[in-house]
């Protein structure tokens, strides 16, 4: 069992319109870093120059904010689900 | 006394329900807030008001002046109906995948309505809305996303009427739109009661948004930014659609109250913070009901089969 990766509309044709990716368990750094090598085109959009995620990225493991965890080092285990969405305007 | 000069004075002071019967959690009691009862239907009544009025303090909105928002629809039906007492023309820029009914509303209320493509999602409404504020110098743009009379609005009456009708609680919980709720009552918490927790819900709304080129096109409300919203948050997590009906569906079934899809939503983060108190901790969790059920009885969501109103709850805007 691995852990499944949620990828939003605007990261799908850099992995070839995939939705759903699997990665090995790790750290969330370490799936995104292992992300980035495979699909080098999302690498732009997930990461600044500094390695940092980008600001506009929002990820979730099991749907919780991985910043209210311990952000990039946060756990995600096998069977996990890791969700990636850009910050969007919320209805109002 | 409940006589009143006009319906304006209505807004607020809305009523809190102990619904800890849904409560997992015999040690967490949870109480919602009910904002439905507002004039206009939503806790946005009291934003549109606290706009509106700070508008015609500062000398940017006289009678005759048009007033421009986008808004998926609550908003701009409480500004439209204080506008329309006012003397206010206005114009609302909405997404396309909104209800009829908060469509027919803001029409009552003698709006104009722009909409926009639903795949682009409120951020598409936001665009356009920048743009014909551009285009038109002469209309008044109140831009909630950006305007502090909107958590100012909820520091100074939603927070210390939360406070005052649940002096007990120790957890809240609140949906994420502007973010104007969380950050005035969050906020107003934090100063009076600094060791409530605090989280937000929020629908997965990025995962269909298909008018991004890249994330970096994303969207932080500028208040957000302001009011420090990423410090007063104690959690943030996603709150999927079938989850939603469901805990909609069972405020209608087990405590009588007929709400709106956003109103599940909180209500699932609520049971999720009773789940995972720890043992013997006792809590008391409060959540806001942003609306009644009543604009969205056109999407079926509230019977039959789950999951294919789980399926609707995606493709039209319910928040």
């Amino acid at each position: 069992m691995a852990v499944s990766v949620r990828l939003p509309t605007v990261l799908r044709p850099h992995a070839a319109g995939q939705t759903v990716v699997e990665a090995d368990a790790g750290s969330v750094g370490d799936i995104i870093a292992g992300l980035v090598a495979r699909f080098p085109g999302m690498s732009g959009h997930l990461l600044k120059e500094s390695g940092e995620l980008q600001r506009f990225v929002n990820i979730y493991v099991d749907d919780e904010d991985i910043r209210y965890l311990d952000k990039a080092a946060t756990a995600v285990a096998d069977g996990a689900e890791l969700t990636i969405l850009p910050a969007v305007a919320g209805g109002a | 006394m409940a006589r009143v000069d006009s319906v304006l004075d209505l807004i607020g002071n809305t009523p809190v329900v102990d619904i800890s019967v849904l409560s997992p959690n015999p040690d967490a009691r949870i109480f919602i807030k009910l904002e439905g009862g507002n004039p206009g239907g939503s806790v946005k009544d009291r934003i549109a008001k606290a706009m509106i009025e700070k508008a015609e303090r500062d000398g940017e909105l006289w009678p005759g002046r048009r007033i421009l928002e986008p808004s998926s629809g609550n908003t701009g039906i409480g500004l439209a109906l204080i506008a329309r007492l006012r003397g206010h023309p206005i114009t609302i820029v909405m997404p396309d995948n909104t209800t009829n009914e908060r469509r027919q509303l803001l029409e009552m209320y003698g709006a104009d309505v722009v909409l926009t493509p639903g795949n682009e999602g409120s951020n598409g409404a936001v665009r356009k809305a920048q743009q014909l504020a551009d285009e038109h110098p002469e209309w008044a743009f109140l831009y909630q996303y950006g305007n502090e009379a909107n958590p100012q609005a909820h520091y100074d009456a939603t927070g210390p009427e939360l406070l005052r009708d649940v002096p007990e609680i120790t957890h809240f919980v609140t949906g994420l739109g502007t973010s104007g709720t969380l950050l005035g009552v969050g906020t107003y918490l934090r100063d009076h009661k600094p060791d409530v927790k605090i989280y937000a819900v929020e629908p997965p709304a990025g995962e269909k948004v298909e008018g991004l080129r890249s994330l970096d096109d994303g969207f932080i409300p500028p208040v957000f930014v302001k009011w420090g919203g990423a410090d007063l948050l104690d959690g943030k997590r996603i709150v999927r659609p079938q989850e939603s009906v469901e805990w909609t569906r069972r405020l209608a079934s087990d405590c009588g109250i007929f709400a709106g899809v956003s109103t599940g939503s909180a209500v699932a983060g609520a049971i999720k913070v009773a789940e995972r108190l720890p043992a013997g901790e006792h809590a008391t969790i409060a959540v806001i009901s942003p609306d009644g059920g009543w604009k969205y009885i056109s999407t079926g969501i509230y019977t039959g089969d789950i999951e294919a109103a789980a399926a609707i709850a995606e493709t039209v805007n319910t928040w």
